[in-house]
Formats: structure tokens, C-alpha cells, sequence
């Protein structure tokens, strides 16, 4: 099959099923009830992409192919085409996007069911889809920003997608104008190289970039899109919108804000890797940022209630785990660590969708049925949980698989792509780079806390005793097949995602796969660091033998505790941590930080300053400039006379005007 | 060359001129069957079923090389075909616009049919004419047919004093164009386009070439109504059937212009008149737009906006560069489908029994609730009108203003992007005054709420076509201008060739 071909439906399929999910059934609503056929549409035009990918993957030659549209518009120097790039990077990533995706969409009908808006539901999802799919496949900058824009708009559109509750709405707004921030900069870094080079394609980008443009300007480059890419994928100082954009229904947290959109500044530096690899101080900042959001988010994790929270937190923790891996260098890992994380982190995420669904149904239960009061009820607080895996069998099996992948327990799929990471630190490191052990410790000490928060979360919710009221009365249900489904689909990849990145110490990094597949020594589009150093066998064995101990530690430390002592046990971390504990909780107060540095001032000074001098400089000077049209109008009106002979008049000073600009202009 | 020679070749020349024969030949026998049948219902569907098949004629020579039929007389190729395809549809919208609107005035005569294909083949031959010939007759044959139509509601005195103004007005207008093909043929000793300026190096007359040249340049700018040639135009758009004035303000200034840009293009040396045009295009769309503002009834203030659209193009003409005329062409096309959209709603929004000529703006408030995909149609044509994407009016403006920049005239550009700021008042207004005001808090409101409004589903259907092309010509905008660009150096590299 044509590949010009199959690009375009894989792109265009998501986009009918977004416009006919969407427009039909708001001009009939008659088939807003019917949820098989919506659900069965939504679900697959983003199957039928993922086959084709699946075909487009397993046909790949080996060469970039550019399948370009057409040209949008071209304006001097600047040229916008609508062109998409085929190669390893946007294969895999198309590959998570539509898979992982398709699963999710599998899961909404499931977990959408009798919501008034299932329609618009799933009209939102493929459009996310589609801005996704442009994001991922672009051959140009302008166009990758299109998709950048697209995502966060369908971001927006999904976390208020119960905007009836004010706050869902405020989230969304949040999610919004932050990620703006960030667009920001990467507007101004799209500048920065098409003022200095020109082009803005992907192969005039990183085939002359590198030799065409100044040190400084690619460092200045790297970085505004670095700032960028914090806005996208919630790293310090931009997270703050990734934990209120749980607002949204579960399934959108799973997979935007945990395996997709999220994931795209990961995307943007391993795609412009050849232009990152050059701004080495950058580079510096983005570990550095990278490590200490992962440290950040991870001790904030540990001391959540929310089941959402705890997984948000754990979203952004991981996130700077993958910066880290760019900020050494390791691009390539930095992709793999995505991947897996796509699987295991959207297998948490519908889990406790699932878990969501269940306990609202007991809330729903005893407030109807036994007459209870219900209002201080949250179903997603893990304090009124508990022993669930007696009930929900499915969800309980998966959450644990999933808990132990990001864990990084050894050979799930997690252990490979994290410690990956971690060792390309430590090699990075070990060539002369100190910054990266700083980076390699931060990493370790999160491993251990991940491993702690993650395992906390599972048996708070799923063991122990149950705490909602009349436990022996009502009881959860597990939820349906097209919820469980897709948990064992991604569980099933958390287990076994990670052998295609078999570590270097196993036939000298033969069976690493996905290195293969994608660096750049072996011919794919990922640029990696030349590193004159090696690692001794010996020592990275031992690196293994302390990732592998550091996982195992933590999950049985927080394992034995939580099973002991069940909620108790957060008191006693607070007694034994004190302030430290209170940081913790309080999300170290970025939220009242930037409300007092940022947000009041802004309103204040625009109420104070800015209003009245809109009201009277700006509107003045505006509403002057129109009364002035409005009367050269009238007073210029009247020479229209309705008298042939004036209109005549008038011809004749024209000729005599025309005649004589002509002849002695 | 005797003339049964003559005749063979006019005979292989008619694949050249099809569109025009073939029109010319339905009107012909629109204007018999008329005579037999009178105002049968099949008569515009005739005219319609002609100007459809030269439509599809002219899709299939659009990829033609530039040439000459009928002895040098008019131009086919790319270029003649894009232009007649803007004039053919403008032509077809109007028909099927029509049928249903002259229904409800009751003036349904199958003249009207007649008088649009004939109309429409002198507009094809003013478009694509290669002598000042061919230019005079086109233009007379286009303009003796709308002095006709505007004044079609023969009772009504305000449709009879704008048909009088135009001819009176018209008259006189051809007197200088005349005197300047008299001119120009002194000076040259051609009537030949293509062949003038060798002519004015051959006898080096300069003062009498460029006197010429400004009295024809006058012509063309009353026909597309450039101030201050255009005093005509705010009376017989408002006076005129509406559908007839949508293809009036559209048609009519397409082939004018794209003669304009023939004889700009082949004739003229560049010195001296882009001068000229830039200062027209200046006082064009300075007193258009603010003329505009102060409009309380929406034909007059569409006139009022065709007139500041007469200089926008005249922006990109002044360029005097195949992208400046190229930008034109685009411009033309998108402004025939926004403009004919735009009197096709006011149309069948009218209720004053006056072809809308008294009915305020205001009177119309909150239509779009009434009328909702009339409404949002006029939303889609205010937006393209102003300039705002993601409409082709944008990519039109961008198009026309941009060679503009790159030939130095930056200050033009300045001046045309603020009068567009000022147009987006009395544009946006109508979108306001459609949706957002309630009929309540407007008194003239209360007439208007008791017309019924009949629209035909055939027409609404032209209408949001309209509105979605200018979607489809906005996307597809690179191509189409790129199309049209090639059009201009294919023919400039095949001048050069000797």
C-alpha cells in the first residue's frame, strides 16, 4: 500500500470520527442515546489507524519517508507545509498513540456509559487524537506546533468536561493558561531559528542547523523550547496545572495527562536530539530540572489522600525521570521510559477509574438505599477504601502488576527503562559530566520513593480493612468487561514492554531493541552522545544488583507498614518527619506562591493600573478615532448628492486629475 | 485571405471562444423561445444549463498555454479560462439566486435570463480581450445589459432613477474611454495589445500614448466603480434588483479588472501609471470605507464596501508584478462568491416590498434566530469581507497586499491594512445587529417581524456553498494563487521568447 496513502487516513480517519461524533448528534439529538453506535465510531478510527501503523511499522525501510500535502501558504522565505515524517521516532510514537489510545477509547464506553455527554465525550478524544497524531507526525516545526496547540485545546476541553462544577472549569483554565506560557517560548524559539536559519523543517533543522547556527543561538534555541516543554509535560516551574487537570474523567487523565499529550516535550527533544546535544549547559538544566521535579513530585506523592492525586504526582515524577534521560543524553531511553510508561501508567490510571466507578457506586448505594448522608463521602479518597481486592478481583490484579512495573521491580517492564536511565546517568557521569551524578542520586533516592508511594496507594486501596460506611451492607461490584479489558491489555505490556531495551550488560547491548531501532549510530533519527568512557562489566552489574534492591526495599518497606498499621501509618511518617512531612502535604506551596507572586499582583495591577488607563487612554483614544470616522463620513455623505450632474462634476475633476498625474506626475 | 478561408478559421478558433459562442447562442435562444412561451419556468434553466456546461468547458482548458482566436481578437489559455470561470459562476450563482427572488417580486421575466447570458458573453469578451476592439465591445455589450437589469422593476421610480443614472453616468464614462482608444491608436498605429509597445517606440509619441492611456485608465475605473468615478455606484446597487446587484458589484468588476490587468500586463510600459493607480487606490479606499461606516441600509453600504474593494485590488495592481496580478485574480474570485453570498442573504431578508432599497440594517435584528443558516452564512461573508481568517477574504487581502510591500509601496499597504481595520465596523455590525440584538429593543423591528421570509431550501443551499468555499478557497489558497501566478510567467517568458 501507498504510504502517502495510509499517513493520511491514519491522520484523517481520527478527525471524521471527531466531526461526526460531534456534529451529528448535536444537530440530531435522537442519537445522542445511541452510545454502541458513537462508542463503536470513536473506538475505531483510532483502531483502524493503529493497524495501519502496525503495517506501516513492520513494512519500514529503513528511510525517512515525507509525505508532504500540500503547501498551506508560502510567504517570502517562509513556506508552510502540511508535510508528515515516517521514520522510528514518529512510528513508535504514532504506535503509543493510537494503541494506547484505542485501549482508552475501549475503556470510555465502559466508563462513560449513561453520561449525557457521551458524545461529546468522544467527539473530544479523537480530536485529541488527531491534534496528537499531527503533533507526533509533523515534518516541520509549524505544524508540530499545530498539533501542540490542538492537544492542549482537547486538554482544556476535556478537564472541564464537566463544567458544570465551577471548579472543573477554574482547572481547566488553569491547565490552559499555564500551558500558554509555555507555548510562549516555544513561539519565540520558532522565531529565533527561522530568523537565523530560514527553515523550520525537520530536515533542514538538523541536517544544517548544527553547522549553520551560532552556539549561542542554539543554546537560546534549546532552551526556549525546553520552556516549552515544561509547559507541556508539567515540569518545575509549570506542573502546578498537571494535578488539578484530574478534574477530568478518569479515562482523559489516563491518556493525556499520563501516557500521551504529557509526554510530547519528551517527544520535541528527542526529535530535535542532534540540535539538544549541542547546547551542553542546556543540556545541564534540563537534568537538573528534570531530577529535582522528579524528587519534588515524588515526596509530594507519598503524602496525598486522593487516589487521582497520588498518580498525578507520580505522572510528573516520572516525566522528570525522562528529562533526566535527555538531560544526559539518552534520548533514546528517554522514549523507551515513555513507552513503558504509557503502559503502566495508564493501567493505573483506569484502575482507579475503575476503583472511582465502583466507590461512586456505593456512595450511590448507601445514600439511596440505607438513607445516609453522603455529603463529606469522596470516592476518591483512599481513606474511605480498603480491602477492594476482594471485590474487584481484575482491577486489583492489574493495579498491583502495574505498581510493581513502576516500581521497577525487576524484569516488569518498568525496571528496564528506569534503569536505563539511571545507568545512562551514571555513565554520563563517569565521561566527565559531574552534574550527572548529581542527577544519578536524585534518581535513586526516587526510585526508592517511588517504589514507596506507589506500593502505599496499593494496599491502602485494595488491602487491609474496609473504612466507607456499613461495609458489611454494601459493598463494590467489579466494574464491566470493556473496563477490565483494556486493564489486562496494558498490564499484559507492562510486563513484558520492557525487553525490547534489554540492558548493555546482557550480550554487550545486543538485544537492546529499541536502541537499535531508533539511534542514530544504527541509522535511526534519535542523536546520541559520543562517550569515550565505558563502565566497567562488573560495576554495572552492580548498578543493576542496587536498582533492583532499591525497588524491592521500597515496596516491601511500604508494604509491611501499610499492611500493618493500614492509614495509621501516614501519622506516624508525620510525627517521625515533622515539617518536612507538612511541605509534603502542602505541595511545598507552589500553588499560594504563584497566587502571591504572580496571580494577585497581575489582577491587582490590572485593576489598580491597567483598567483605567483601557478605560480611558485606550477606549479614549479608540472611541475618538471613531467619532472622527463617523463625522468625516456624514460630512462626506452629503457630496453624494442623488444629482446626475454633480456625479458628472465629479468625473470630470477625476479626468482632470487622472490626465494630469499621468502626463506631468 | 478570402473569406471562405475566414470562415475556417473562425471555425477553428471556436474551441478557443466556446463559453462565449455557446452563451451567447442560449441567450439568443432564451430571447425566441421568450417570444413563443413567455416567461416559461424552463427559460433559467436553460441560461443555467449553458453557463454549467461552460463552466466544465473552461475547467477542462485550464491548463492551456496562452494563445489568440479569432484573428488576435480575444486571448485563451489559463489565463482566459480562470477569469471566465470567475464570471461563469458569478453567472450561475446569480441565476439560480434569482429564479426564486424575482418569483417573490413577481417580475419572473424571461428576459432577465437573456439579458444575464448576454451580459455574461460581453463580459468574456472584455476579459480575455486582446485588442481595444474586443475591450470596447465587451465592455458595451456587458454595461447596455445592466443598464437594462438595474432598472427591471419598471414601476418602481427608485429602480428607474438608478437604471438612468447608470446609463447617463455610463454614457459618459465610455466618451473618455473612447477618446483614449482613439489616442492610443494615434500613437501606435495598432489596436493590438501585445503589439502597442513596440508601436509607441516605432512613432515616439509619448504625450499623445500616456494622455491615452489615462482616458482609457478612466474608463475602467468607472466601470469598477473607483473614486471618484464611483458616485454611480452607491445609487444603482441600492436601486437595483438585489441578486442583479450581486452580480453586478462582482462579475462586472472581474472582467473589468482582469482587462485592466491584460492591458497593464501587455501594453503598458510600467513607468507612470502604477503612480496613478496607487493615488486612485488611496482615495478608493479612504472615502469606500469611511463612506461605508455611516450607512444605516445594508445594499448601500455593501456599495459603499465594493468600491473600498476596487482599491484593495487596485493595491496589488499597482505592484505591477505577475504576484500583484496574480493577487488580483484570487482577490476577484474570492470577492465574487463572498459579495454575491452576501446580496444573496440580504435577498431574501427583504420585506419592504422596495427590492430593499428603505430597509434599515436595524429592522433585521436578531434574524439569525429566525433564519439561522441565512445568518450564519452573512457571519461567514461579514468575516471574509473585513479580512479575518480562517476565511479566503484574509488570504485574498494577504495576497493582493503583499507584492504590493514588495515593490516598495510600503505606505499604500499601510493605509489599505487601516481602512480594513475601519471596515471591520460597519461589517461586524451586521453580524451584531443579526444575532445579538434582540427585535424588542429596535422600533423599525416590528415590521420586519411580521414578513414571513420565505427561502427556497435550493437557495440556502447556494448560499452555504458560498460560505463553505470560502472555507475550501482559504485552505486550498497556496495552490490557487500559485496557479495563478504561473499563469503570468509562463506568458512573460513566452513575450520575451522572440
Amino acid at each position: 500500500m501507498d504510504v502517502s496513502l495510509l499517513v493520511r487516513l491514519i491522520l484523517l480517519l481520527p478527525l471524521v470520527g471527531a466531526l461526526v461524533n460531534g456534529l451529528a448528534p448535536l444537530f440530531l439529538p435522537s442519537l445522542r442515546q445511541s452510545e454502541g453506535l458513537i462508542g463503536t465510531l470513536g473506538t475505531a478510527v483510532v483502531a483502524i489507524p493503529f493497524a495501519l501503523t502496525l503495517y506501516l511499522f513492520m513494512t519500514y525501510g529503513g528511510d525517512p519517508v515525507v509525505v508532504d500535502f500540500y503547501t498551506w501558504m508560502a510567504a517570502g522565505d517562509l513556506s508552510l507545509d502540511f508535510a508528515y515524517r515516517v521514520d522510528e521516532l514518529s512510528l513508535i510514537m504514532t504506535l503509543i498513540v493510537t494503541g494506547v489510545g484505542g485501549v482508552i477509547h475501549l475503556y470510555s464506553v465502559g466508563y462513560m456509559h449513561g453520561d449525557d455527554g457521551f458524545w461529546r465525550f468522544f467527539a473530544y478524544l479523537n480530536l485529541f487524537i488527531f491534534a496528537m497524531l499531527n503533533l507526533v507526525l509533523a515534518n516541520n516545526l509549524p505544524v508540530l506546533f499545530l498539533g501542540w496547540e490542538g492537544v492542549g485545546l482537547c486538554s482544556y476541553l476535556l478537564i472541564g468536561f464537566w463544567y458544570t462544577d465551577l471548579s472543573n472549569s477554574a482547572a481547566a483554565n488553569k491547565a490552559f493558561i499555564v500551558n500558554r506560557i509555555g507555548d510562549f517560548a516555544f513561539l519565540m524559539a520558532m522565531f529565533l531559528l527561522f530568523s537565523e536559519l530560514g527553515s523550520l523543517d525537520f530536515d533542514v533543522l538538523l541536517n544544517e542547523g548544527v553547522s549553520a547556527l551560532s552556539a549561542s543561538t542554539i543554546n537560546w534555541a534549546v532552551l526556549l523550547l525546553f520552556i516549552g516543554a515544561t509547559g507541556k509535560s508539567a515540569q518545575i516551574p509549570l506542573f502546578v496545572w498537571l494535578p488539578d487537570a484530574m478534574a477530568g474523567p478518569t479515562p482523559v487523565s489516563a491518556l493525556i495527562h499520563a501516557a500521551t499529550m504529557v509526554t510530547s516535550g519528551l517527544y520535541l527533544l528527542a526529535r530535535l536530539s542532534p540540535l539538544v546535544l549541542n547546547a551542553p549547559v542546556i543540556m545541564a538544566v534540563i537534568a537538573i530540572v528534570g531530577a529535582l521535579t522528579a524528587i519534588m513530585a515524588a515526596t509530594i506523592a507519598i503524602a496525598q489522600y486522593d487516589i487521582k492525586k497520588v498518580l498525578a504526582y507520580s505522572t510528573v515524577s516520572q516525566l522528570g525521570y525522562m528529562f533526566m534521560a535527555a538531560g544526559v543524553g539518552a534520548f533514546f531511553v528517554a522514549i523507551f521510559h515513555v513507552l513503558t510508561h504509557a503502559f503502566f501508567k495508564a493501567c493505573l490510571f483506569l484502575g482507579s477509574g475503575s476503583v472511582i466507578h465502583s466507590m461512586e457506586h456505593v456512595e450511590h448505594e448507601l445514600e439511596h438505599e440505607h438513607g445516609e448522608d453522603m455529603s463529606d463521602f469522596d470516592p476518591q479518597d483512599m481513606r474511605t477504601m480498603g480491602n477492594l481486592g476482594r471485590f474487584m478481583p481484575s482491577t486489583s490484579a492489574t493495579y498491583l502488576i502495574a505498581t510493581f512495573a513502576i516500581s521497577g521491580i525487576p524484569l516488569l517492564a518498568g525496571f528496564f527503562s528506569k534503569d536505563e536511565i539511571l545507568f545512562k546517568a551514571f555513565e554520563y557521569g563517569f565521561n566527565g559530566h559531574p552534574y550527572a551524578w548529581f542527577v544519578w542520586g536524585v534518581g535513586i533516592i526516587t526510585a526508592l520513593l517511588t517504589a514507596f508511594y506507589m506500593t502505599r496507594s496499593y494496599v491502602l486501596t485494595f488491602r487491609g480493612s474496609p473504612r466507607w460506611p456499613k461495609p458489611d451492607v454494601v459493598h463494590p461490584h467489579e466494574s464491566p468487561t470493556t473496563m477490565t479489558a483494556p486493564l489486562w491489555i496494558l498490564a499484559f505490556f507492562s510486563v513484558v514492554a520492557g525487553f525490547i531495551g534489554l540492558p548493555a550488560v546482557i550480550a554487550d547491548g545486543k538485544w537492546n531493541l529499541i536502541h537499535h531501532y531508533l539511534g542514530a549510530p544504527y541509522g535511526g533519527p534519535v542523536a546520541e552522545p559520543e562517550l569515550a568512557a565505558h563502565v566497567p562489566l562488573a560495576l554495572e552489574w552492580g548498578l543493576i544488583a542496587l536498582g533492583s534492591l532499591i525497588a524491592i526495599g521500597g515496596v516491601a518497606w511500604a508494604w509491611r507498614s501499610y499492611s500493618a498499621h493500614g492509614v495509621a501509618y501516614d501519622d506516624r511518617l508525620q510525627a517521625r518527619l515533622g515539617s518536612l512531612y507538612d511541605w509534603w502535604q502542602g505541595k511545598y506551596y507552589w500553588d499560594e506562591a504563584y497566587d502571591r507572586t504572580v496571580v494577585r499582583p497581575l489582577l491587582e495591577g490590572s485593576r489598580q493600573g491597567l483598567w483605567p488607563f483601557d478605560d480611558y487612554v485606550v477606549d479614549g483614544a479608540v472611541n475618538g478615532v471613531a467619532r472622527l470616522a463617523q463625522g468625516a463620513s456624514g460630512v462626506l455623505r452629503r457630496l453624494q448628492t442623488g444629482v446626475v450632474q454633480n456625479y458628472a462634476l465629479a468625473i470630470v475633476l477625476g479626468v482632470v486629475l487622472v490626465i494630469g498625474l499621468m502626463l506631468f506626475g | 485571405m478570402d473569406l471562405s478561408e475566414a470562415y475556417l478559421t473562425l471555425w477553428s478558433d471556436l474551441d478557443g471562444v466556446f463559453s462565449m459562442a455557446l452563451v451567447s447562442l442560449v441567450g439568443l435562444i432564451v430571447v425566441v423561445v421568450d417570444a413563443f412561451r413567455n416567461d416559461h419556468p424552463s427559460l433559467p434553466w436553460m441560461g443555467a444549463a449553458a453557463l454549467l456546461a461552460s463552466i466544465g468547458w473552461e475547467l477542462s482548458v485550464l491548463g492551456d498555454a496562452p494563445g489568440t482566436a479569432l484573428f488576435g481578437a480575444v486571448r485563451t489559455g489559463g489565463f482566459a479560462a480562470f477569469v471566465n470561470l470567475i464570471i461563469l459562476v458569478s453567472g450561475l450563482l446569480t441565476i439560480v439566486l434569482s429564479v426564486p427572488y424575482l418569483d417573490q417580486l413577481k417580475r419572473a421575466y424571461g428576459e432577465v435570463y437573456a439579458l444575464i447570458l448576454f451580459a455574461t458573453a460581453g463580459m468574456i469578451m472584455l476579459g480575455t480581450a486582446n485588442t481595444l476592439i474586443s475591450v470596447f465591445v465587451g465592455l458595451e455589450t456587458m454595461s447596455i445589459c445592466l443598464y437594462i437589469m438595474t432598472g427591471l422593476v419598471r414601476e418602481d421610480e427608485g429602480s428607474i432613477e438608478s437604471a438612468l443614472k447608470y446609463f447617463l453616468l455610463g454614457a459618459f464614462s465610455t466618451g473618455f474611454f473612447l477618446y483614449g482608444i482613439a489616442l492610443l491608436y494615434g500613437a501606435t498605429g495598432t489596436m493590438v495589445l501585445p503589439e502597442m509597445a513596440a508601436g509607441l517606440e516605432a512613432s515616439g509619441s509619448t504625450l499623445l500614448f500616456w494622455g491615452g492611456v489615462a482616458l482609457l485608465l478612466i474608463g475602467f475605473m468607472f466601470k469598477v466603480s473607483a473614486v471618484p468615478f464611483h458616485m454611480w455606484t452607491p445609487d444603482v446597487y441600492q436601486g437595483a434588483p438585489t441578486t442583479l446587484t450581486g452580480y453586478m458589484s462582482t462579475a462586472s468588476k472581474a472582467s473589468a479588472f482582469a482587462s485592466l490587468i491584460l492591458v497593464l500586463f501587455y501594453a503598458l510600459p510600467t513607468e507612470r501609471w502604477s503612480l496613478v493607480l496607487a493615488f486612485i487606490a488611496v482615495v478608493t479606499m479612504v472615502l469606500g470605507n469611511v463612506l461605508a461606516l455611516s450607512q444605516p441600509n445594508v445594499k448601500r453600504m455593501l456599495a459603499y464596501s465594493s468600491v473600498a474593494h476596487a482599491g484593495y485590488v487596485l493595491v496589488g495592481l499597482t505592484a505591477a508584478s505577475p504576484a500583484g496580478y496574480a493577487g488580483a485574480l484570487y482577490y476577484l474570485l474570492v470577492y465574487a462568491v463572498m459579495n454575491i453570498g452576501a446580496f444573496g442573504v440580504m435577498a431574501f431578508l427583504e420585506w419592504d416590498g422596495k427590492e430593499g432599497r428603505e430597509q434599515t440594517l436595524d429592522s433585521l435584528a436578531g434574524i439569525g434566530f429566525r433564519r439561522p443558516a441565512l445568518g450564519a452564512s452573512m457571519g461567514f461573508f461579514m468575516f471574509s469581507l473585513t479580512g479575518l481568517p480562517p476565511l479566503a477574504g484574509f488570504t485574498g487581502k494577504w495576497f493582493v497586499f503583499a507584492p504590493a510591500v514588495n515593490a516598495g509601496l510600503t505606505w499604500l499597504v499601510f493605509i489599505a491594512v487601516l481602512m480594513s481595520a475601519v471596515s471591520a465596523y460597519y461589517y461586524l455590525r451586521v453580524v451584531y445587529v443579526f444575532w445579538m440584538l434582540s427585535p424588542e429593543d429596535v422600533p423599525e423591528a416590528a415590521e420586519a417581524q411580521n414578513a414571513a421570509f420565505p427561502v427556497p431550501a435550493s437557495s440556502i443551499a447556494v448560499i452555504v456553498a458560498c460560505a463553505v468555499t470560502l472555507l475550501v478557497l482559504f485552505v486550498l489558497s497556496g495552490n490557487v494563487m500559485g496557479f495563478a501566478e504561473g499563469l503570468f510567467e509562463e506568458a512573460a517568458s513566452m513575450a520575451s521568447m522572440p
